[in-house]
């Protein structure tokens, strides 16, 4: 049964003109991609997207409207029925996947250009890391769609066949943040379709961009209509829309705790579809007296600066024990300053401003709490002075802190760490895990007994020991506590989009009448 | 600098001229062999010699692996990252997809095969085998097993090292993926040799590895003969692992071989003669088209071909007739005639082993329900043939074949069916045509056999496991198994905090 083609809609009302740094003039896609096709939301309503760099609007985005889901739904359940899912061959899933993939190698330069202009990254980080990170990811999942196998269960010997199958969930949206735009797109819709399931993904309404242009490559490798919705909207209306659809089996989100919460309450109040989180993190790191000093002060600075700050997982709390104390504070110091902060355009920034006037706003009212509360300002502290209409805020230590200022309990999410010393390995264990979060931490010593035990006891998903930020597809990613539930990446990050069945294929055995 | 021999081919399906390159292939480079001789590798549809191709020495062997080490060492196993592995077996796979009218023209040329059915099945499914093992590279995990304040204990599969090769010449191209795949998925390296009857594809393999950047010395190839080459790959002591695919009596010689020299581990693919089970409520349509593929499927050269077909009472004569119908309706013919379904036998001599059988079965009493002969006045063409009437005793029930030539007999109940398919040294494949599924469960359950088809024959996928039970073979290949025979299990226990309790005072 095939759905109608849907109506022509003039160009104009799907697609717009932008500049681009390093790519000049470039038509860009801003409507909903629904059906394989491009159309303009059912209201006509729209909503503005910034360059961060300079405060201006760029583009006018299409706002899907809840009639908009409805559809997107309709078109993505009968995708999953017909042309994807079980349909569907895994290995061929996985051959579209990969095809994608050679697609996003293809226009990298593109996608990076883009990604930069929306987001504030630097243009080198985003195709050196966001670009070549998402086709890895995608390239990952390719290659387990035809491998996440089921048991066959022997207990009952001859009598019965008993078996799991994974299948796919079904329907499921996604809703991902402004941090990564093509990276957390890389990270959903990769397991999502690689499981075989269909998706109706809202990128974040700061950075719908790269979401988009993702739409046409993906029909290009051949992706089926209907198995891929991009609807771009916010949060309060499409994102709640998504949240509480009744025909969508599974929601996974990626952003603040406090949204992170609300999509739990919507699902569990609509059709208890499944959840998965990936929320904030206030990520300890402890530098140890036999720590390599320089080493450390290496990666906390990667840990705490790198996309400036805005990484759920950030080490923003970073305790040194008493010996090291005052030569880590001096190199971490010297790190910040010499952070290669810039236009996003340059190819040696690698540290832009932050996504919005908001956020910059946030952060400086923390830094600000910060000093009201006691906490010193060793380096940064302000904006950064060639801000102009932009938005960035310079690398900052707060020292002389203690646990329970605020600019040390609560995510920041920006470039701002707290630094804070330590006698015992009992001690900072102690303080390292007394938050709701749980995210991420990391452990810098020589004493590998030590950091095997710390490793053991850190209530982190993930743990870096005399390292920090690197992650890769094959480890699995997610929260402890009050960071989320569930996990993304590795072949954990199938569990998300497949569920369970068993069956039992009765072969010989009876059952008597009255029992 | 080594000799190239440039074909013409000029078919429906593909015209052009394909330049293969006829050295051996070690270190990334084609070389001579050490001592310049050569062997002819022959059209088995015209009888005539296609090219002259290096024949390696024990010599040869050795050089290969010594690069195959050296490569193992400083370039490949975990000097180059999973994902690294699997982007180049993705990336071969691709170019086998491109070439693919190419390879299978030169497999149809070399083996006798029809075109159709090497690029459908053969090419198709090697290009796919080395996609499939593309996605394991970076997937090939361990365990972490204890993780108490006490100890902290994980297991490592690490690759085994230099891997040495044999293959056969039924299956050349595909059984060149199923064993070079997983290995180099693992991170091993490899020697591998090519049946001197069907070098051709193995050898345009070489360039293609060449353009997908594969590192010099990760995969050498060294055609030659069993004795000899295959010979110094089985009792090199600077080989980790063994892998061969063939007859059931070379395999002994392998694992004798490999146990004398270095107990390398052994993995072996051998021979079958699989049973074809079919049940009175079978889809009577079906089972007749699966029987005659599962036997007529590669001119019977298949080591899982459905050669000993049952059939239930009941069904036996509507069965037989149709079965001799069907059969009838197979082409016989030019591989590369898009209407022919089977071609020539591979050589002379295995014409002449199973006309031999042919012979056999009709000096035991055997009934010739259809074919039984030559096809033809030239070339190494048989019929393909039924025999019915036929005794468990009979040679022809009792020994591969390996040619077009199935044998038919009635049964009355399940059990005794089951006990006489497994009643054979055998235990690659079986099938069983029923619609009752439940059943077919219970007889997959208690038949001796690596593989049972249910209502089909000879499916082969890269995401399952094929080998044998009892005399057909050691291990697993394709699917997640493969990955067994080119990994090692190493297990490390980190002491945390335990003291010795050794009753002694330091």
């Amino acid at each position: 049964m095939q759905s109608a083609p849907p109506p022509a809609y003039p160009r104009g009302s799907t697609h717009a003109e932008v500049d681009v740094p390093t790519l000049g003039r470039v038509e860009l896609p801003v409507g909903l991609f629904i059906d394989n096709t491009w159309r303009p939301a059912s209201t006509g309503s729209t909503f503005s997207t910034v360059n961060p760099a300079t405060g201006e609007s760029l583009l006018s985005i299409a706002h899907a409207s809840s009639e908009d889901v409805d559809a997107a739904v309709k078109s993505a359940r009968l995708a999953f029925k017909t042309t994807w899912g079980n349909n569907v061959h895994a290995a061929e899933r996985g051959a579209a996947l990969n095809r994608l993939a050679d697609l996003m190698e293809r226009d990298k330069d593109r996608l990076a250009a883009v990604e930069s202009l929306n987001s504030g990254k630097g243009i080198r980080m985003a195709r050196d890391s966001d670009v070549a990170d998402s086709i890895g990811c995608l390239r990952y999942y390719a290659g387990l769609a035809d491998k996440f196998h089921g048991q066959t269960i022997p207990h009952y010997g001859t009598e019965k066949f008993v078996y799991t199958v994974h299948q796919p969930i079904g329907v499921c949206g996604q809703i991902i943040p402004w941090n990564y735009p093509l990276l957390m797109w890389a990270w959903k819709v990769a397991p999502a379709l690689a499981a075989g399931c269909c998706v109706i993904m809202k990128p974040s309404e700061l950075t719908p961009l790269t979401a988009l242009m993702l739409c046409d490559l993906a029909k290009e490798a051949g992706i089926p209509s209907g198995v891929m919705s991009t609807l771009p909207g916010l949060g309060s209306t499409t994102g709640d829309a998504i949240a509480r659809h009744m025909d969508i089996d599974k929601i996974a989100f990626t952003g603040s705790v406090v949204t992170g919460r609300k999509i739990s309450v919507a699902a569990a109040e609509s059709n208890l579809k499944k959840v998965t989180l990936e929320l904030g993190g206030k990520s300890p790191i402890m530098v140890f007296d036999s720590a390599h000093v320089e080493k450390a002060a290496d990666w906390t600075a990667m840990g705490i600066w790198f996309n400036s700050g805005q990484d759920c997982c950030a080490g923003s709390r970073v305790y040194v024990q008493d010996g090291v104390y005052e030569e880590f504070a001096a190199a971490l110091k010297k790190r910040a300053e010499a952070t290669g902060i810039g236009m996003p355009s340059d190819d040696k920034t690698s540290f832009g401003p932050l996504i919005s006037e908001v956020q910059r706003d946030k952060v400086m009212t923390y830094i600000e709490g910060g000093k009201e509360q006691g906490a010193r300002v060793v380096t940064g502290g302000k904006r950064w002075a060639k801000s102009d209409g932009g938005f960035w805020v310079e690398p900052t230590i707060l020292a002389d802190v203690h646990d329970e200022m605020t600019c040390v309990k609560e995510e920041i999410f920006g470039p701002v760490i707290a630094l804070s010393r330590f006698t015992s390995e009992s001690e900072a264990l102690e303080r390292a895990n007394s938050t709701t979060y749980g995210l991420a931490a990391a452990v810098f010593t020589r004493d590998t007994q030590q950091a095997m035990r710390m490793s053991a006891a850190l209530d982190a998903g993930t743990v870096w020991v005399n390292q920090y930020a690197l992650i890769h597809p094959g480890a699995p990613f997610g929260g402890f506590k009050q960071s989320g539930v569930g996990r993304e990446l590795g072949t954990y990050g199938l569990e998300a989009y497949t569920q369970v069945k068993a069956v039992h294929h009765n072969l010989s055995q009876t059952v008597e009448w009255p029992l | 600098m080594a000799p190239t021999y440039t074909h013409k081919f000029d078919h429906a399906a593909f015209k052009g001229e394909v330049e293969i390159p006829l050295g051996l292939f070690i270190n990334g480079e084609h070389v001579e062999s050490k001592d310049g001789k050569t062997i002819d590798t022959i059209n088995p549809t015209t009888g005539e010699v296609i090219c002259s191709i290096v024949e390696g020495t024990a010599a040869d062997v050795e050089i290969a692996v010594d690069a195959a080490r050296e490569a193992f060492e400083n370039t490949w196993g975990y000097n180059t990252p999973g994902f690294e592995r699997g982007k180049l077996l993705m990336k071969i796979a691709t170019l086998m997809e491109r070439d693919a009218d190419i390879l299978a023209s030169i497999e149809s040329l070399d083996n006798g095969k029809a075109f159709t059915a090497a690029k459908y099945f053969d090419v198709t499914e090697s290009a796919a085998t080395f996609r499939y093992y593309g996605g394991w590279a970076d997937k090939i995990h361990g365990k972490t097993i204890e993780q108490s304040t006490g100890k902290f204990a994980y297991t490592k599969h690490e690759p085994v090292g230099v891997c040495g090769q044999i293959i056969p010449w039924n299956f050349p191209l595909l059984m060149f993926s199923w064993k070079i795949a997983p290995a180099l998925a693992a991170g091993c390296t490899v020697v591998i040799k090519p049946s001197e009857l069907t070098p051709l594809t193995a050898a345009y393999m070489t360039k293609i590895f060449q353009e997908a950047g594969v590192p010099k010395g990760v995969v050498n190839v060294v055609c030659g003969y069993g004795p000899t080459v295959g010979n110094a790959i089985t009792s090199s002591k600077k080989v980790d692992k063994v892998a061969f695919t063939g007859s059931t009596p070379v395999g002994r010689k392998v694992m004798e071989e490999a146990s004398k020299s270095n107990i390398k581990k052994v993995t072996l693919e051998l021979g079958g003669k699989g049973a074809n089970i079919i049940f009175e409520d079978a889809d009577i349509s079906e089972a007749v088209k699966y029987a005659a593929q599962g036997i007529f499927f590669n001119h019977g050269q298949t080591c899982c071909a459905g050669s000993r077909i049952f059939v239930q009472r009941k069904i036996y004569d509507e069965f037989a007739q149709k079965f001799a119908k069907v059969t009838q309706q197979l082409k016989v013919g030019d591989p590369f005639e898009t209407a022919t379904y089977q071609g020539p036998q591979v050589s002379q001599t295995q014409y002449d082993r199973i006309m031999n059988y042919v012979e056999c079965g009709k000096q035991e009493g055997a009934t010739v329900i259809t074919g039984g002969k030559r096809h033809g006045k030239t070339g190494y063409f048989i019929e393909p043939t039924i025999f019915g009437d036929v005794t468990s005793n009979m040679k022809i029930v009792q020994e591969e074949i390996f040619g077009p030539v199935v044998v038919m007999t009635a049964f009355d109940t399940e059990e005794e069916v089951i006990k006489e398919a497994n009643s054979t040294n055998y235990g690659l494949a079986s099938a069983v045509f029923t619609q009752n599924l439940s059943r077919a469960h219970t007889v997959a359950g208690k038949l001796k056999s690596g593989t049972v088809w249910i209502n089909c024959y000879n499916e082969l996928h890269p995401q399952i496991p094929f080998g044998g039970f009892k005399e057909s073979g050691i291990g697993r290949e394709l699917g997640e198994y493969a990955l067994e025979n080119y990994t090692e299990v190493k297990a490390v226990h980190v002491n945390l905090s335990a003291k010795c309790g050794f009753p002694v005072d330091v």
